[in-house]
Order: structure tokens, then sequence, then C-alpha cells
């Protein structure tokens, strides 16, 4: 029957494949290459691009999947980039070596997209006004495929794309087990649409081998270097951080690219967290009607006494700046996922960037400034899932954490998370007894010297416990004041808090080598790059040390680091480079050697831009 | 930690803080202390600062009557609000509770994150008609839909005080005001945005009249969900001319009720002086009952339909209808569709918010 169907194959453009162009390659390239995919949105690629990763990912071989996606539903090109790396480099490349081509309406771009001596996969029905001598072609009859092993045509349009991960696995060897492995996971064991998906996949290598000879060098060979290592999204990992912190409330509204963040939490919530004894929920979730109702939700829950969460991204932020003032000045502990996207205004909802720094960490009218934490990857989202109640608790004042699409959305090879080892930090919280012994309290007091108050919590039966929160000028008592001396002892209260702040959030993670003058700083998903690049960097004999920064305020490891070094390279995806502008802040002295390497294109960050920069502003300066 | 201090969301009926324990035969003892043994002084607030002769003032010193004649637990009860002269209002009663002043229109976010991580504790929420009609309609009409266990009370002036005299979305049609000159839109009617979102509990009252503001309030802290009251309360500075219909004058020459209105608590025999047949008994979530005797116009407050034609004929007409609107306590709460227990959320500790290390484990071992 297969051979019947590459009789029937549709005549295009391209009269035979050009094999005959292309010689046999000399030199084998193992485990070194990038894949894309390109589709049309909503075709059901994601499940085909998911099983190949995870194929590759079962395999040993390190591997990255990056999701270059429309803000649309349905009909929209969409590209998924696999990078295959024996050396375990997991940032975006440019370039692609093998090409995937699907969507009609973007194959002529696709094509061009090449890069010399690589691989044009596509459906035969593809029409290609002109061809290349230097890259090699298989015509795949995807349709026909479909059409002979899925009889519902509405199932057709997704089991097609099972077939190019055939023809793909025959091309690079893929191993068949581990594809039917992959698809195990993401039917969540469901035999039947794992076997109909697997009969596509099969009939479609047997037929690869059958009809194609390979031209091209591309193959895969089994490693051993994922060992222990999971496959996860930075969204999934927050949610589970934050229901191992504790997380109690969760008011949300839904966002690109934040939502799955509150999918997670609503996955996972009901498995983890009923209590056992009483079988009741000890959290609740609630789907709020805008983002400035989410923030008052969690505000209103953390001060009454719950682990309280919102996730959103950009645009939510803007909304949410009314209720992250009244946080800071009420002094109310709360947690904000900000999954950041292209701003400003809508922008581009599906593509990454860095630019809400500036905006998160001051976020609010008057003198506002908050706790940002900046995860590096899912695990770190993990962390800082829990960790950031502890410090929204602790330094009572809500505590962003800002991760990103391209952190959040695609799946990252990671170490398996680690359980919580502290014991949760509930903060300065009065009992009743204990207030009833201290004849009563003052909020706002700075009895520690930390700038840190200690609260009561709605409901401690005490008629001293009570106080009144608002968010006009107050009083150590919590008493409206609008007297000058209150409101600047309020005010340098909580600077000095701040302070305090600056000692606990996590602290930059540095690799000092000996003898570099150049120093890098980045953060957030920029760090497979930016590692990248200094091993390049390194084996053309440039050293180079790194701080990857991991939280705001800033501590003195930060002044440390620009002291030591001669130019400093701050690597981050946004138009205004607002770090950079924060480090001169920091350090005023340092400024001068402080040089903005940022870049906002929407796509995640590649080594190569990272070397080309640092070795264009080596040269002109 | 604190101790629950009500039975909340679960729809258990229970000793609420509304009746206490104290023993029936003792309920009609003159005392200087309610039935859980405060006097009236443990309700009082900070002496108010808004101008002498406001409406809103009134309000609070009902809000204590009602309060202390209830035995409510003032640390079981939390007061919000937004801004405003209205939001102001709860520093000034019920020192002994905990307040959250939030911001302009946000109130009912707030009282949902705080009363759903606390749902043992009662809330009173106070608000304006500009915090409610005009910059926090939305909110409003969620947390309604939410049906939040709350009271929620709109001092409704028709005016902007703070800002020193501006329409509000409850000024009438064509009225005037000093600065602001002629309103030419209409007004939003609250009661009707409120029954339209399934609120089970609407009344209208005004706040020169104590003795139908008092056991509203005491019906509305008895009830299963959110609770809206409008009580028409003149601003004395901004607008007090005796044509606009949220004045002194017109509303004591206006007020039209369309039913007398007794509440009782669970433990108290009925006693009322209504003739037979004129009496209508609703019973409400926690066991207490509201007794109505109907006036001329017969209004049935269960009848939806009915409580939305009453009060779009009054509309159109400028007429000012005050008494219970609408009733019915069949819908959930927010606590009882979340489906929480009797602890609340902000009692729980580590060894029940963090899952275990094998949970972890297990799910890490469950991804690819």
């Amino acid at each position: 029957m297969l051979k019947d169907l590459t009789a029937h194959t549709a005549p295009n453009d391209i009269p035979t494949q050009p094999q005959a162009q292309m010689p046999a390659p000399r030199t084998l390239v193992i485990n070194d290459f990038s894949i894309t995919a390109a589709t049309k949105n909503g075709s059901g690629s994601q499940t085909a691009n998911g099983a190949l990763l995870r194929a590759l990912f079962k395999m040993g071989i390190p591997v990255s999947g990056k999701n270059l996606f429309p803000s649309n539903i349905q009909g929209r090109p969409t590209w998924y980039t696999i990078r295959v790396s024996k050396d375990g480099f997991i940032a975006r490349r440019d370039t692609t070596e093998i090409m995937i081509a699907l969507n009609p309406d973007s194959a002529l771009e696709d094509h061009q997209n090449v890069a010399p001596g690589g691989v044009f996969l596509y459906a035969d029905d593809i029409k290609l006004p002109v061809q290349r001598t230097d890259i090699s072609y298989y015509a795949i009859p995807v349709k026909e495929m479909a059409k002979a092993h899925e009889a519902d045509p509405k199932l057709r349009t997704y089991i097609a794309n099972m077939v190019y991960v055939g023809a793909l696995s025959h091309l690079i060897g893929l191993d068949d087990k581990e594809i039917e492995a992959a698809l195990m996971f993401h039917f969540k064991g469901k035999q039947k649409p794992v076997d109909s998906n697997m009969k596509v996949v099969r009939a479609a290598s047997a037929w690869a081998k059958e009809n194609l000879i390979k031209t091209d060098p591309f193959r895969v060979e089994r490693m051993d270097k994922n060992e222990g290592l999971i496959m996860i999204d930075g969204n999934t990992a927050g949610a589970l951080g934050a229901i191992y912190g504790g997380v109690s409330f969760v008011a949300w509204y839904p966002i690109t690219p934040a939502t799955s963040v509150a999918d997670g939490l609503n996955d996972y919530l009901p498995r983890l967290r009923v209590d056992p004894e009483t079988k009741k929920p000890t959290y609740a979730v609630v789907q709020a009607e805008d983002e400035l109702a989410a923030l008052g939700m969690v505000m209103g829950a953390g001060w009454a006494g719950a682990r309280s969460m919102t996730s959103t991204s950009g645009p939510g932020i803007s909304l949410m700046a009314e209720f992250s003032g009244l946080g800071y000045f009420a002094e109310i502990p709360a947690v904000i996922w900000d999954v950041q996207r292209m701003g400003p205004a809508t922008g581009l909802p599906t593509r990454v960037s860095q630019g809400d720094v500036l905006k998160a960490y001051w976020l609010g009218h008057g003198d506002t400034k908050h706790v940002v934490l900046l995860p590096g990857d899912p695990k770190e989202c993990f962390e800082f899932g829990w960790r950031a109640f502890d410090l929204a608790e602790r330094l009572q004042t809500p505590v962003f954490v800002l991760s990103d699409l391209d952190i959040g959305m695609n799946q990252w090879m990671s170490k398996p998370f680690d359980y919580p080892e502290e014991p949760m930090d509930r903060g300065k919280v009065l009992t009743g007894e204990q207030v009833v012994a201290a004849k009563g309290f003052a909020r706002y007091k700075d009895v520690d010297g930390d700038g840190i108050g200690y609260r009561t919590l709605p409901g401690t039966e005490t008629p001293l416990a009570a106080y009144f929160t608002r968010g006009s000028g107050h009083n150590e008592r919590a008493a409206l004041s609008e007297r000058s001396e209150d409101w600047e002892n309020n005010m340098d209260r909580l600077t000095r808090k701040f302070e305090t702040a600056r000692k606990l959030v996590p602290a930059p993670v540095q690799d000092i080598v000996e003898g570099a003058e150049i120093g890098i700083i980045g953060f957030g998903s920029t760090h497979p790059a930016i590692e990248e690049a200094r091993a390049q960097l390194e084996a053309q004999g440039i050293k180079t040390s790194y701080l990857r920064l991991r939280a705001l305020p800033f501590n003195d490891d930060l002044s440390l680091f620009l002291a030591a070094h001669k130019r400093i390279y701050m690597i981050e995806l946004n138009t205004d480079a607002q770090v950079t502008q924060l480090v001169r802040l920091h350090s005023p002295v340092d400024s001068p050697k402080v040089r903005a390497a940022n870049h906002n294109d929407g796509l995640p960050l590649t080594a190569h831009w990272v070397v080309e920069e640092i070795a264009y502003q080596e040269i002109k300066h | 930690m604190a101790t629950p201090t009500t039975n909340g969301g679960d729809g258990v009926k229970a000793n609420s803080t509304i009746a206490g324990n104290r023993p029936l035969k003792d309920l009609n003892k003159p005392t200087n202390v309610n039935l859980i043994g405060l006097s009236k002084t443990d309700y009082k607030g900070l002496d108010s600062t808004l101008c002498n002769g406001c409406g809103h003032d009134s309000i609070s010193a009902q809000i204590i009557t009602a309060c202390y004649e209830l035995g409510v637990k003032p640390e079981g009860l939390i007061k919000f609000s937004g801004i405003g002269c209205s939001s102001k209002s709860p520093a000034y009663f019920m020192s002994r509770s905990f307040g959250f002043n939030s911001l302009h229109g946000r109130m009912p976010s707030v009282a949902q994150g705080a009363l759903l991580a606390n749902h043992t504790l009662q809330g009173i929420g106070v608000s304006g008609d500009g915090d409610t009609g005009s910059i926090g309609i939305g909110q409003f009409i969620h947390l309604v839909r939410r049906n939040l266990r709350m009271v929620y009370i709109i001092e409704n002036n028709g005016v902007y005080g703070l800002t020193k005299g501006q329409f509000s979305a409850t000024s009438d049609i064509g009225q005037e005001l000093k600065h602001a000159g002629k309103n030419d839109l209409p007004p939003i009617d609250l009661c009707r945005e409120a029954i339209v979102a399934e609120c089970g509990f609407v009344a209208r009252s005004f706040t020169g009249d104590p003795k139908q503001v008092v056991p509203l309030i005491k019906a509305a802290l008895a009830h299963r969900g959110t609770a809206v009251l409008d009580i028409i309360s003149p601003c004395v500075t901004f607008n007090n001319r005796d044509e606009s219909t949220k004045s002194y004058a017109w509303g004591k020459a206006h007020d039209e009720r369309v039913n007398d209105f007794g509440f009782v608590m669970s433990q108290e025999e009925i006693q009322v002086e209504y003739a037979p047949g004129e009496v209508k008994e609703v019973e409400l979530h926690d066991g207490s009952r509201i007794v109505l005797k109907k006036l001329d116009e017969g209004h049935d407050p269960t009848d939806k339909q009915a409580a939305l034609r009453l009060l779009t004929e009054a509309h159109d007409k400028q007429q000012f209808i005050t008494g219970l609107l609408y009733v019915n306590g069949d819908r959930p709460n927010l606590a009882e569709v979340e489906g929480l227990g009797e602890t609340p959320l902000a009692h729980y500790q580590q060894d029940k918010l963090r899952p275990s290390r094998e949970s972890l484990q297990k799910i890490v071992s469950g991804m690819f």
C-alpha cells in the first residue's frame, strides 16, 4: 500500500529529488544541529514537536525546544525549533539545518532559511518556484498518508504531523521506542491515541526507508548526558513551587504567557493540597474579573494571613500598579508572577522580552520600590515559587517574580526540583496572647531595627489586636496621620526595610575567572546563550567572568564584581537597557565601564548574538 | 492563632456571633450589656471627622446599634471600605474590629480575598455612590455575582463630597448643583443592578429612619451571601437642597415604605404586633427570621420580577421607596462554592500547607 502511495505523489515544481546535485556527505554530523518545524497554528503540530523533542531527550542527547508562535488560535504560521547539542548547549540558534515545511504560506521563506548543506523536508503539495543546489530535498506525501491512516477528516490534520515525525525518524535515526514513550507521556498513558499516532509514525518511517535516498549528513546517536534530568516548563515549575510554598489563595486573570501558571495550580492543587482529615481543600483559586480585582483579592487574602499569589504578564502588571503601591505602603504580603512578554501596549503577546523590570521594581505612584526575583530556569522557578512567600511574609510586602515567555512556556531540560529544606517563614505575626502580654502593639513600629513591624491577623481574639489598614498616611499605631514627622518616619522605615530586603533576597550566581578583564552580567532566560557565548569566546582566547543576577534590590556582590572587571557587558532583552540603568544607578563610579548589550527582537537570545555584540564593542571602544 | 468566631460558609447552621449563648429567658432582661456581655461603648469607633449632620454618621450609629443588639463579636468582624467620605466611616464604628480602607472602587476585591482567607469572619463594607456606582461598578457586580457573605452598605448621597461637589452616577437627571451645574444623565439604580446580578438580599432605606435601618442591617448580617443596603444619606454640604431626592427634607416627605420590617434572631420567639394575614415571614440561612408587614403595594420581597418592576416604576417616576425589596437565600455563597471546610485558609500551617517530600519525588519521577 505504501508503494502505491508513492506512485500517487502529487507532481510539483521540483521535478525530482535533486539528489544528484548534493553529493553524499563525507563527514556525518552527529547530535549537533537544529530542526525547525514550520506548520500552521492550531494544526496539532505541538504533539508531533513535543514527541520529537522528548524522543531526542530520552536518547540521552541534550536538547531544547522553542515554540515561536503567533498570537492566534488557528491558521497563522508557527515554528518550533529543536536544538540538538552533544555539548549540552540549549540556547536557541538562528541556524536551521533541518527544515520541516508543512505550511505553504511560509514555505518560501522557510526554504530560504535552511543553512547551506541542510535539509528541506516538505509536504509534497508545497510548490517552490526555485530550487537550491546546496541542500537536500525530501518530498513527503503527507496528505495521502494521513488520509490512508485516518478515516475521520477532522483528525487527519492532526495525524498528518506524525508523518514528518516518522520520515524524520528514519532520516536521522531516531528510536521508534522513544517516540512511543514520548507519545505515551503526552497522552497520559492512553494506549489508543498512542497506537493510532504510532501507526502513522511507523508507516512514514517505512515509506522513507523505501523511497528516500539520504543525501544529508545529519544523524543522532544515543548518549548518556540526560541522566536524572527532566523536561519541564517554567510556569508549571513555578506553580509547583508555589504549592510547596504553601500557597492557599490564588486570584488570576487569563493572559498569555502567564495562563499556564494558573493551569499548573489548578492541575496540581487538587492532588496535593486536600486536607487528609477533613477532605477539604487548603486553598482557593478565583478567576477574577480583571487584573485589578485579581491583585485586590490577593491583597485582601495576604492581609488576612493566607499565602496569596497571582500570575500575569505586562498588561496585567500595568493594571496592578494601583494595588502594588497599596501593598507596599500598607505592608501586605503578596506574590505576583510576571511572565514577561513583549511590550509596550499589547506588543507581541507571544514573544519573549525582559521589558518589565523597571516597571515591576517601581510599580506604583509616589516612592514605591519592590522586591523582584529573577529566576533563570524552570528549576529556579520552582525554588522562587516557594521562597517568594517566605520573603513576602518576612518582609510584609508584595514580591514580584519576573519570569518570561521563554522560561515559562518552553520545555527546558532541568535537574529535578529540590524539596524546600527551610521551614516556612511566616514572618512577624503576633498571637492574641502575645498582644495581651505586651498590652497592645504598634503595627508600624520598628521594634527590631530592621524596618519590619509586627502584625496581627483579622480574627485574633483580643480587643487589643485589631488595627486599621489604610493607604493614607499613618503613624506607628496605624492611626490616620497627616503630620510631616509621621510621614517621614514611616517612609524612612520603609527604606530601612528595603535595606533588610537587600540582605534577604537570593544572591547573584557568579563565575569569576582569573585574569578576565571582561565581566558579563545577565539574568533570566538569557543564561544558556551567555554560557555558550562564554565558551565560544574562551575558544578564541577571550576570558570572561559572569554574574547572573537573581533579584532586586542588588547586593554588594554586584559592587565587587563591577570593581573587579574592566569592561562590563549587560546582556538583557529589552530596548531601553533597563537593568543597565539600574546597575549604573547602583554604582555610579563604575558607570563608564558598564556597557549595554541589549537586544529585543522577541526571540530567545542566541550565543551568536552575544559573541558578535561583545566582539563588536570590544573593537569599537 | 485566633479561633473561628462564627460558623462560615460550610452550610452549617450554628451558634453564630449574632445570637451568642445567652439563655433565652434572659433576653428580655433590661441590662447594660448585650448577649455576649459587651456594653455599647465596646462597639464605638473614633470621633467622626465628617461634616456636622452628615447622614453617614447616623449610619455608623445604626451599625453600632445593630451589632450591639445582635451581640456581634467585634473581633469576629472585618470592616471594609473604598475611598470617599463614606469610606472614611469604618473608622467611626467598632474600633475593636479589624478594618481595611482600601482603594477607590476596589473594596469588593479586597473583601473577597480577606473573607475567603478567613471565611469564619463576618464583613461589613461601607461604600458610596461614586465608589460603587462609578469607579467600582465592575467589582460591585462581580462581588454580588460571586455572593461573598458580607453586608455591603452604600451610603448614597448622589454627589462627590470629598472632591467638593461633582455629580455621581446616582445623581438625579435634571438635578442642579452649585458648582457642577445641571445633570443631563439618568441615575444608575444600584438596587436594580444588584438584583440583576443575582443578589439575594437587596434593601433601600433612608439614614433618617433608624427604625428601618437597624433591623435591615441585622437581617443583612444574617444573610447567607452578599446583602446590599442602599441607604440614602444626604450630603449636608453639597447635596441637601430640598428638591434633591437625596436631601433630608425630600427623604422625610417622600419615603414610601413597601413594607414594615422586623428581625427575629434564631433563638427568639416571634412577637409582632402585625395582624395575621398582613405578615410575611422569611427564614434566613442561619435560622433567624425576617417578619414583614406588607403595605399598600403588597410587595412580595421573595418575588424577583415584582422587585424589579417596583424599582423600575419608582425609578421612572423618581419615587423614593424603602424597605426590603428582594430576598432569596438559596444561592450558595463564595466560600461554599469553593468548598472550604471549617478551618480558615489563613489558619493552616506548614503541616497542612507543604506537601510531603515523597509527593515531590513522585511528581518529578512522573515527569519525562
